[in-house]
């Protein structure tokens, strides 16, 4: 997804003079070319991702669209203020594009972790997130909302879903298969571990990118059954309130999301991601207790 | 000057709510900024080619509001519902609210990096307005402020003139002295006023200041020509009773 981003990235920066890029010293090389070509519009502010976010909304307010990139602690949690004030407060549009997701950097311990990025942005109202579940999705997510004049926070990660979806629209679920007993819902990179684990089990599965504006109408018309399980990649419980808006009859709602608790192993992702039992096994044992309780 | 400053006491007064003596300490500067120097169309307060005003220290929102309103924004009738329910004036500025507020500010530490993006955007678009904010002195607590002058300076942005309203209001906390020196190091240009003198303010806003930005200190007293008021902490955020509303009027009379 990361070079995906310095692809799609390059890409606007040629078409659009209004683009500009801000990265926190992170991603450089990569960018290496823009730099060369566009010095007036791409910039390696350094390590004050608090002015950075400050700064882009100010470049905002006079018409231009930053889109501002580092690790996702430093450009949500560091700057929630910013965000809200000078963003969400001020009806002002960037996009900011983080890397790291939960625990990418999972060797480097829990300051480099983001498992809250989400959760924190769906408590500032206005800001758009989209999680996309591969290169193809970020591209085309990207493109049709980066200008839309909202802010919105896109979380790249290096767990990218081999299963390719003839479209994923901004805003809008897709429905990966139809059944009787349950709802699951998957969302970005989640999605290939859940499809997998869900093959022999009778559920409807939703795949969800775009988190807010979240696609009330498509879940409603979806839901099967009256157990509703979330998969998701990051602290559990972040969709409750949309999900529940989605039902006017009881439902039992089950989070397969990271638990509320520091990570303090080191390892690589995906031995996190065993530790948690984001697995195909595990999720299949799971969800199946679950619609058959 | 004295019918506006009655303005912002009778404001306060009024709503039981403000900042008075922010307000009194900034009103010189602002007013210069306005009558002076500033190109803007109240008729068309979002002109493509005026120049930008932040008020960082959104608390001193009274003088902003006075003048704004002085200069034709909005009605002077706004101001008799300063902070009530469904009146665009609230206690801090807010953009979308008020014609002629160029951000919304309150929390401290946010106007100074959004004018840099202001000023290096409109270097980006090649357009030659200026972009002025203006900062307490306690607000340079902040870490933002001093991020903003590495970066001010990083990009010569000889289109921005930071204020730094420095009276002091902060030095029971941590108070920032030398600003001068402290702004110089970091890349500036800098300036000292008397901040309660408006030929001074006048001609420092004007200076030049080639391939970098400016920060102008003004010296102001907390609360200036309200004697109760003058440097007393107290009156930080409070409103006047009718007794001491009655004292200040025929003191600024």
């Amino acid at each position: 997804m990361r070079k995906q981003f310095v692809n799609t990235v390059e890409k606007i920066l040629a078409k659009d003079k209004k683009s500009v890029l801000l990265l926190g010293d992170i991603g450089v090389y990569g960018f290496r070319e823009s730099f060369k070509k566009y010095p007036d519009r791409v910039y390696n502010i350094g390590i004050l991702e608090q002015s950075t976010v400050s700064l882009a909304a100010g470049l905002n307010m006079i018409g231009l669209t930053p889109i501002v990139h580092t690790i996702a602690p430093f450009l949500i949690e560091r700057c929630v203020e910013q965000i809200k004030d000078d963003f969400g407060y001020q009806g002002l549009g960037g996009n900011l594009v983080s890397v790291g997701a939960s625990y990418d950097y999972a060797s480097l311990g829990c300051t480099h972790h983001c498992p809250a990025d989400v959760p924190i942005l769906k408590n500032i109202p206005t800001v758009e997130i989209v999680v996309p579940g591969n290169a193809e999705e970020f591209d085309s997510l990207f493109n049709e909302s980066y200008n839309n004049g909202r802010i919105t926070y896109f979380r790249l990660s290096e767990r990218s879903n081999e299963t390719k979806l003839p479209f994923v629209k901004f805003g809008m679920i897709n429905i990966i298969k139809r059944g009787k007993l349950g709802t699951v819902i998957a969302v970005g990179p989640m999605l290939d571990r859940v499809l997998a684990a869900t093959k022999n089990l009778d559920v409807t599965l939703i795949y969800l990118t775009t988190l807010r504006p979240f696609d009330t109408k498509g879940v409603k018309r979806n839901i099967s059954g009256d157990k509703i399980i979330i998969c998701e990649p990051y602290y559990s419980g972040a969709l409750t309130e949309d999900v529940l808006a989605c039902t006017n009859k009881p439902v039992k709602i089950e989070h397969m999301g990271i638990p509320k608790e520091f990570l303090t192993s080191y390892g690589t992702q995906e031995e996190q991601d065993n530790f948690l039992g984001f697995n195909e096994k595990e999720i299949h044992n799971r969800i199946k207790k679950i619609i058959n309780e | 000057m004295k019918d506006l400053k009655k303005k912002v006491v009778e404001m306060a007064c009024k709503a039981k709510e403000g900042h008075i003596p922010s307000a009194l300490s900034i009103i010189d500067t602002v007013w210069t900024l306005y009558d002076k120097v500033l190109y803007f169309n109240p008729k068309r307060p979002k002109d493509l080619n005026r120049d930008i005003f932040i008020l960082s220290k959104g608390q001193a929102s009274l003088a902003l509001y006075v003048i704004l309103a002085e200069k034709g924004f909005f009605s002077k009738k706004e101001l008799e519902n300063f902070c009530k329910f469904d009146n665009i004036l609230g206690g801090h500025p807010h953009r979308n609210k008020v014609p002629g507020v160029e951000a919304s500010t309150g929390s401290l530490g946010h106007g100074l990096p959004i004018s840099i993006g202001v000023a290096l955007g409109f270097k980006i678009k090649k357009k030659k307005q200026k972009v002025f904010v203006l900062i307490g002195d306690g607000e340079a607590n902040e870490g933002t402020i001093w991020e903003s002058a590495l970066l001010g300076a990083h990009y010569n942005l000889d289109n921005l003139c930071c204020i730094i309203d420095h009276n002091h209001s902060t030095d029971r906390a941590l108070s920032v002295e030398s600003l001068e020196e402290k702004f110089k190091s970091f890349g500036w240009k800098t300036l000292s006023v008397d901040g309660h003198n408006q030929k001074e303010i006048e001609k420092a806003l004007k200076s030049s200041h080639p391939k970098q930005p400016m920060a102008l200190i003004t010296n102001t007293i907390k609360g200036k020509g309200i004697k109760m008021m003058e440097n007393n902490p107290a009156w930080h955020h409070k409103a006047p009773t009718s007794e001491e509303f009655e004292i200040i009027m025929k003191e600024l009379s």
